[in-house]
């Protein structure tokens, strides 16, 4: 087994009598893509903030690239990156000019050459002189993933990176994140609602919902666990049953 | 604390400011509105003998030090606010930037502006009314370390609050510092205030600052009261402030407000 890149024991966060993740424990191999699903609320966005110290834990270890996140911030977020449609750019900036900037924030040696090269990668080099308020929504995910290879993380966290992107963009981008895997051997952690999609990318999938793990294993693994055609199905069926549960705990 | 972070956003503002027409007036629009209206106001009075000799002097004077105090002010909180309209504030957090090297960079883009500020502000002095700055001589020097740091002081007081209360609060950015304008003794002294105003005063930093302006245009000279004064309670403010902005950012990671407020 390869060792883990994350390591998360026991992690709680209560917002005020609200529990937003319940005592979760997993680990991610390095080089892996792995998926972290459950249904809106289940707590995937906290536990990756958490991830990222945007919100910090009311208890529990995060131990990433083997240092506790508490004591490394600095050394554990300089190899990681994040990517989410959600968190744009200054719209106001060229394209170049945003991503030197972000070069200079995670001290990347020789900026012109990376932004040069990436962008050649992703297919970006004509953009670079446009404003970035511009760009179209499959233009803005592309200069998206660009910023977050810009330091040559080791670790990604990608929050539903094609949710806003039609299928010939989405398909294209899951494309790259494959080829920067193998490239790169960039470990990813990814939340998606197209399982479709997480079939196609994850080697594996960790189910949350109510704040817990409920499951956890390769997509075919779970497909053949719980008798379904596909993960689709796997999702549905977890989500209704921790719904019933939680209406009847209730 | 490493430097390449701090001047990456100080870099990426002047990359703003350099392409946004609001920003850059927003710079220089106020500053000059004030010195026409106030300045002709003085002119007027000085003309028509209505009030003593070197009123033009005092409320010049006054307009320009007032400038560079609340432009120091906006240069932290609207330098905040950027990046929470534009929605890239959580991108810098993911990144390995510290909140000390946020406050840096927040220093030297209130340092920028308020040269920027000075410069225009003196320039549009002498030619319009023949009042030059640099009466005031090294006098300025003190002058003006303690109006910025005490406007950087407010603009972390302001943007410590929109941080924990969210953009509900944005207008505090705009608005908290003509809080301070009436008790900060700006174009007229401390002794014009009634009594309860005049303690407020007393708290105040730029109110020694502006006190001691008017000392220098009377006098000569700076008495170590004001200035010392100034010094003392500008560290006070200082040191509070950072204490209550760490403890904001603290408990807004807490609270999970951080993506909220993007």
């Amino acid at each position: 087994m390869a060792k883990p890149i994350i390591e998360v024991k026991n992690l709680i966060k209560k917002f005020g009598d609200f529990t937003a993740v319940d005592g979760i424990s997993f680990d991610i191999e390095e080089g892996k893509i792995t998926g972290l699903l459950g249904p809106n609320g289940a707590g995937k966005t906290t536990t990756i903030q958490m991830l990222l110290d945007i919100i910090t834990p009311t208890s529990g270890e995060i131990r990433i690239f083997g240092m506790d996140m508490r004591h490394s911030r600095e050394a554990i977020l300089s190899q990681t990156n994040f990517s989410s449609p959600y968190v744009t750019l200054p719209q106001n900036l060229k394209v170049w000019e945003n991503l030197k900037t972000f070069a200079r924030l995670y001290g990347v040696p020789d900026i012109n050459l990376k932004i040069k090269e990436l962008a050649e990668f992703f297919g970006i080099e004509n953009l670079l002189p446009k404003l970035t308020a511009t760009l179209s929504t499959g233009q803005l995910a592309r200069l998206n993933l660009t910023k977050s290879l810009l330091n040559d993380p080791k670790l990604l966290l990608l929050d539903e990176p094609t949710s806003s992107l039609d299928p010939d963009i989405a398909d294209r981008v899951r494309k790259l994140l494959l080829q920067i895997r193998k490239e790169r051997g960039v470990t990813m952690l990814y939340t998606s609602h197209n399982m479709a999609e997480i079939e196609e990318l994850c080697d594996r999938v960790i189910f949350i919902n109510h704040g817990k793990v409920v499951d956890d294993g390769t997509p075919a693994e779970l497909v053949k666990k719980y008798g379904h055609e596909d993960l689709n199905d796997v999702f549905l069926h977890i989500a209704r049953e921790g719904e019933m549960k939680a209406s009847q705990n209730s | 604390m490493r430097f390449h972070r701090v001047s990456a956003l100080l870099l990426r503002h002047l990359y703003l400011y350099k392409r946004s027409f609001p920003r850059l007036m927003d710079i220089f629009y106020w500053p000059v509105m004030e010195l026409l209206v106030w300045g002709f106001l003085s002119v007027y009075l000085e003309k028509t003998q209505a009030a003593g000799v070197n009123i033009a002097t005092i409320l010049l004077g006054g307009i320009i030090f007032w400038d560079l105090l609340s432009r120091s002010q906006q240069a932290v909180s609207i330098s905040f606010l950027e990046d929470v309209w534009e929605r890239n504030f959580l991108n810098l957090f993911v990144s390995p930037l510290s909140i000390t090297e946020f406050l840096a960079s927040t220093f030297f883009v209130g340092v920028i502006r308020i040269i920027l500020v000075g410069i225009v502000a003196s320039i549009l002095a002498v030619l319009l009314y023949q009042f030059n700055i640099f009466i005031f001589g090294l006098y300025l020097v003190p002058f003006v370390i303690n109006l910025f740091f005490f406007g950087w002081t407010l603009g972390l007081f302001t943007t410590g609050i929109i941080l924990r209360y969210g953009t509900s609060a944005q207008i505090l950015a705009f608005g908290f510092i003509f809080l301070i304008q009436p008790f900060s003794a700006v174009f007229y002294p401390i002794s014009a205030m009634p009594g309860w105003a005049q303690w407020i005063a007393y708290i105040i930093p730029s109110s020694y600052v502006f006190e001691g302006m008017r000392e220098v245009i009377a006098t000569g000279t700076l008495g170590v009261a004001n200035l010392s004064a100034a010094f003392l309670t500008n560290f006070f403010y200082l040191a509070l402030v950072l204490w209550f902005f760490y403890r904001m950012f603290a408990r807004v990671k807490v609270k999970g407000l951080l993506l909220k407020l993007d």
